[in-house]
């Protein structure tokens, strides 16, 4: 795919290497990079992976891999989860239910 | 060339925050351990007639509290005769931004502009994010927030992936960040690139915002019930929320209220481990923070914070995050209040404690928070599900945090667990030494910390001796 200049794209770059990060660190997180994102209009035609620079909405330059034009957001209320309707029952069942009707 | 590295930067850092906040906060240190915490918040601070006036501008504050009824009546079911208090909710979802924090931007964010910033930069992947994104929209200044998002994988919390849309819906910029505590790194290359504020959650401007809520709680309580309410309970996570709180129910002169925080349990997940960060359900009010920034509060972004909660704290308790979830749905099914889980950590802390009171009693949770797609309990729950957390109904108490989640199976196995609030105290006097390596104390450091802890010279001396300390 390819990204038009102007168009508003997602970037990312790796901030601190695996061997650069902090020593107060996790074991765990020390074997991966620092890595970023962030969103801005594009300065030139470029494809995806391509190294870009892009101007973000507030007018600042960054660099970095084009990894998404015009991205969008995906997240939603997640699959059903069938506990939670219980909940609402059984409270309802314990307040109004049966014949301990107290209000 | 500026040297960028992770370590010149670091060394950078009290240069970069100094023209980044606008305060000197050498001027407020003392010789010894101690600082002028009183003279920091009077002088850099804004009175409260001051903050009224600069959130009412923006419409920030006079959110209504409900009295949640059908919770009271659920509680007393499984209360001793004459227990139960009431239980009441200031619903600061109602803010411009949908949270409490609203009122920590409004007067930073008006304080930058002030001061002639051009712009203002936060680290937050929580409501604080959003909520100065919405006060530079309105007040014409350019916004950078700095979260952390996601794991090495690339998969990011529902909730902070959320809360970056609100963010750009705002205006902002939102860099995002995957695990790691060198966001402050980046975050401090930031404000030197930009010049731009530093609009920290711990500033004494920032903190001072939230006086506002616990003097108009306590307003509004007098008002409507004829008195303050015997205790408030507040979700602990940077300790800004209780302090302010506290600090405004002392200006409005409820000095009986008793003040509670209440933190998730996530003892056994490290914050800053990338294998775990999602595996936790909850991205704040838990114990994760909660626990550390009580204990050392400076800590934070700046050198020091005005967020010290445990000169205010009378009691500390954690609540399981399947509990609060529990609560998030009750408050919806029973209250007909649909609001985000974060606020309800008070919540299930509160219904818990309303058991032991009288049921004269007043007990109020002093927040709520906005929900939506990401911000639910619903995609929290999916989420935790997809990454191989159990869910089922039983006892919270057998819960593991990053392993289960542990629905009450009936309302009354929702427990408010105690901290124990003299080990708690100790910590606050151990970190304060170690922080400056001190081997002696003086008087003056003394008295600070017997403020610091909320205590009296014989415990502070008597901790002191078993550090080894002398004085």
């Amino acid at each position: 795919m390819n990204a038009k200049k102007g168009e508003w794209v997602k970037i990312y770059r790796v901030i601190l290497k695996p061997e650069e990060r902090a020593p107060q660190v996790p074991d765990d997180t020390k074997l991966v990079p620092l890595e970023m994102w962030v969103k801005g209009f594009i300065t030139a035609d470029a494809e995806l992976g391509d190294i870009v620079e892009v101007k973000t909405i507030t007018g600042r330059m960054e660099s970095g891999k084009l990894v998404e034009i015009n991205p969008t957001y995906t997240h939603s209320f997640g699959n059903f989860v069938p506990e939670l309707l219980q909940i609402g029952l059984d409270l309802k069942e314990i307040l109004f239910g049966g014949d301990s009707v107290e209000r | 060339m500026k040297d960028n590295s992770y370590n010149a930067v670091m060394s950078r850092k009290n240069e970069i925050m100094k023209n980044a906040i606008g305060i000197d906060y050498s001027t407020f240190e003392n010789e010894g351990i101690s600082f002028e915490y009183e003279r920091m918040m009077r002088e850099t601070g804004y009175t409260l007639e001051e903050m009224q006036k600069i959130q009412g501008e923006t419409g920030v504050g006079n959110t209504p509290i409900f009295e949640l009824r059908n919770m009271t009546a659920l509680a007393r079911k499984y209360s001793e005769p004459g227990k139960g208090a009431r239980i009441f909710i200031k619903d600061e979802g109602g803010n411009p931004s949908g949270s409490f924090k609203a009122r920590r931007a409004a007067n930073a964010v008006y304080h930058a502009k002030k001061l002639g910033y051009k712009g203002v930069i936060a680290a937050t992947s929580g409501n604080y994010g959003a909520a100065v994104a919405s006060q530079a929209a309105m007040q014409g200044l350019k916004c950078i927030i700095v979260q952390e998002t996601y794991d090495s994988k690339g998969m990011g919390q529902p909730e902070i992936v959320e809360k970056a849309r609100k963010c750009e819906a705002y205006g902002a910029e939102v860099m995002q960040l995957s695990v790691g505590p060198e966001l402050f790194y980046e975050f401090l290359l930031l404000l030197e690139e930009t010049g731009y504020f530093n609009a920290s959650l711990y500033t004494p401007f920032g903190i001072a915002g939230v006086e506002t809520l616990g003097y108009e709680l306590s307003m509004q309580m007098r008002e409507k019930y004829g008195k303050d309410p015997d205790v408030v309970v507040c979700t602990n996570a940077g300790g800004g929320n209780l302090t302010g709180t506290a600090r405004g129910l002392i200006k409005a002169g409820a000095t009986d209220t008793q003040v509670v925080a209440a933190s998730v349990d996530l003892s056994g997940l490290h914050m800053a481990s990338d294998s775990q960060f999602n595996r936790k359900s909850f991205t704040t009010g838990h114990t994760g923070f909660g626990i550390p920034f009580s204990t050392y509060p400076d800590r934070s972004d700046v050198p020091r914070s005005a967020a010290r909660p445990m000169r205010y704290m009378d009691r500390y308790v954690t609540v399981t995050q399947g509990e609060v979830f529990y609560m998030t749905e009750a408050l919806a099914q029973i209250e007909g209040l649909e609001r985000g889980p974060a606020g309800n950590t008070a919540l299930a802390a509160a219904f818990s404690i309303a058991r032991e009171m009288d049921q004269d009693q007043m007990i109020i949770v002093q927040e709520t928070e906005y929900t939506g797609a990401g911000k639910h309990i619903q995609p929290q729950l999916s989420f935790a599900r997809d990454n191989g957390i159990e869910i089922f109904f039983g006892n919270p108490v057998d819960q593991v945090p990053g392993v289960n989640i542990i629905l009450p199976k009936t309302p009354d196995l929702i427990k408010a667990i105690d901290l124990d609030m003299t080990k708690t105290r100790k910590s606050v006097v151990k970190n304060a030494i170690n922080a400056d390596q001190a081997t002696r104390v003086n008087e003056q450091d003394i008295q600070f910390l017997v403020a610091e802890t909320k205590t009296d010279r014989t415990f502070v001396t008597e901790t002191l001796k078993e550090l080894g300390i002398e004085f």
